[in-house]
């Protein structure tokens, strides 16, 4: 009897470890696999450089600078509407009124709902009926929607850290609950709020079904918000699914995944500071 | 005055996700409709065929398609994302446990279309060399997108587990039962409103990813008979056809992606009543 109760304890203990394992073992072949082949394709031609014929040779800095258009526009976008919005939800109103309730609904279907479907969104909505046409704006547009509730959500919780002293000491002091907010809440909360802007990047930069229905496949450098454009996962996507280059697929999936590892460590860090300086 | 401008501003960009949701809903039903009413719902649901040029739309190869890659991943998934977050919030060291996490985070934060390029340089390769088959296969998706929704899983597992009050845990070792023992029969089942959230988020994830599916799915447009088969899902179906489908072919992708709006929406519903269950049988 005892002897099975800490057989199991073992066994189980073994296959806890083989589970963890297994998952990094994944995320380190994935990385390793693609970073090795990928590390001797990227060069200084290779980043500045234009795409030739289709995307067989020759560099990204088209997709690099598609890629940077269409996140500073989402995020110009959403950010402020994200913001304001977890403000009226944290300071404005009642946790239990029917309309926060709805409001709540709301972001949660808006993170379920599978980028595809905002993709065809865009591509009715913006693409066609308000005539944007494939372009970086309706592109940007359709994402901000997307990363709409990572921003409220993280605003959200950081927010509702800020220690309420905080705020009670400027009400005493005679200023109004939006001056609170404007000087004191949002400051404070300041760091919360960017992590949540950096992982929303992180998403955007990730994103592809959505775009490819609304800011076209471009391999022009695009001159405005409203020509078409192709990102660096609307390239890596095309270059293997239309099987025009390995190597180049490599070197694509290698910029993504090293922005992705800058955008992570970059939130890790704005993180640990935030916590450590809520310490002091 | 000034206060009474900001809070009505403050309160239209807290609607805006309704206003977003409702656009959603308005526009993909009124491109998508049309299609469904005239062949018919059941037609559409239902029909085996899909050969959009001669305008026969029926989808049900890939609804079979989307939920037989999604259960193949969950169940490939569950395992290794409950064990990790068990790893994690029970036994692991806290210094491990740090270290470990931003490992799932990348693992969260990697572009699924880099997932699907991995799934086809590597996966499809070995499958069509080791397994059988052509490689591209419900086997392959599945594989992928198990771990795709890992970080899910495990993520919102871990802080199932770790709400648990610790004087349960406690109780359990003082009564002498084996850790394994506190975990089985106390741990997970106080957690189990909060694994179920982590596996139903994760179903979700699985049924609406579209870019790691297509690069090593097949997308052959008919049931797969076997694990080895390919396959086409709800949402390749859109993304693979979308740039030159005109008329009723691009209505029918849009009435695609109906059917793919209500099953989410549906389990966003079951999310909604997993908490209260568990409350009351506790």
């Amino acid at each position: 009897m005892f002897i099975n109760r800490y057989r199991e304890e073992k066994l189980f203990r073994a296959l806890l470890l083989i589970a963890i394992v297994i998952t990094l073992s994944s995320l380190f072949s994935i990385l390793f696999h693609i970073i090795s082949r990928g590390i001797s394709v990227i060069n200084w031609e290779f980043i500045t450089g234009y795409p030739e014929d289709m995307g067989r040779s020759g560099g990204v800095f088209p997709a690099i600078v598609g890629t940077f258009y269409i996140i500073l526009v989402s995020i110009a976008v959403a950010a402020p509407v994200g913001i304001l919005a977890a403000v009226y939800l944290t300071e404005y109103t009642r946790q239990d009124s029917k309309l926060v309730r709805i409001i709540r609904f709301a972001t949660e279907t808006l993170a379920g709902i599978p980028s595809i479907v905002f993709g065809l969104f865009g591509f009715a909505f913006l693409v066609i009926y308000l005539k944007l046409s494939w372009s970086i704006i309706s592109g940007s547009l359709t994402l901000a929607c997307m990363i709409l509730p990572t921003i409220i959500r993280t605003a959200e919780e950081a927010i509702k850290a800020v220690p309420y002293q905080y705020r009670e000491g400027s009400l005493a002091l005679g200023a109004t609950q939006w001056q609170t907010i404007y000087k004191i809440v949002l400051p404070a909360a300041l760091p919360g709020i960017i992590t949540g802007i950096i992982l929303s990047i992180g998403r955007v930069v990730g994103e592809t079904a959505a775009v490819l229905l609304t800011a076209g496949s471009s391999l022009n450098l695009p001159g405005s918000i409203f020509d078409p454009a192709r990102t660096l996962s609307i390239h890596l996507y095309l270059l293997t699914f239309d099987g025009i280059s390995f190597q180049m697929a490599y070197g694509t999936a290698t910029i993504l995944i090293i922005l992705i590892l800058i955008i992570n460590s970059l939130a890790n860090f704005i993180m640990r500071k935030m916590s450590t300086g809520h310490n002091c | 005055m000034h206060e009474l401008i900001i809070e009505k501003l403050l309160l239209f960009s807290a609607t805006t996700a309704i206003m977003v949701v409702c656009l959603i809903s308005i526009f993909i039903f009124m491109e998508g409709l049309p299609v469904i009413k005239k062949y018919g719902l059941w037609h559409f649901i239902a029909g085996q065929k899909w050969y959009p040029e001669q305008g026969i739309f029926g989808i049900f190869p890939m609804i079979i398609g989307s939920f037989y890659v999604t259960f193949i991943a969950l169940f490939i998934g569950i395992p290794l994302g409950v064990g990790c977050a068990i790893f994690l919030a029970e036994i692991a060291p806290p210094k491990l446990a740090r270290m470990v996490r931003p490992g799932i985070e990348l693992l969260a934060g990697i572009p699924s279309v880099v997932y699907g390029f991995y799934g086809l340089v590597v996966l499809v390769p070995f499958i069509r060399e080791h397994i059988g088959g052509r490689g591209f296969s419900v086997l392959a998706a599945a594989l992928i997108l198990a771990i795709m929704i890992l970080p899910t899983i495990v993520n919102i597992s871990e802080d199932a587990i770790r709400a648990v009050p610790r004087e349960y845990k406690e109780g359990s070792l003082a009564l002498g039962a084996t850790h394994w023992q506190t975990i089985k029969k106390v741990i997970l089942p106080s957690a189990a409103s909060g694994i179920i959230t982590a596996v139903v988020l994760g179903m979700g994830r699985a049924l609406g990813e579209t870019m790691a599916v297509i690069l090593v799915a097949g997308n052959v447009a008919v049931i797969p008979d076997s694990i080895l088969a390919p396959v086409r899902t709800l949402t390749a179906n859109i993304a693979i056809e979308m740039g030159y489908a005109a008329d009723d072919h691009a209505r029918a992708l849009f009435a695609t992606g109906i059917i793919l709006f209500v099953l989410i929406m549906l389990l966003n519903l079951l999310l909604a009543l997993v908490p209260k269950k568990a409350a009351t049988g506790e």
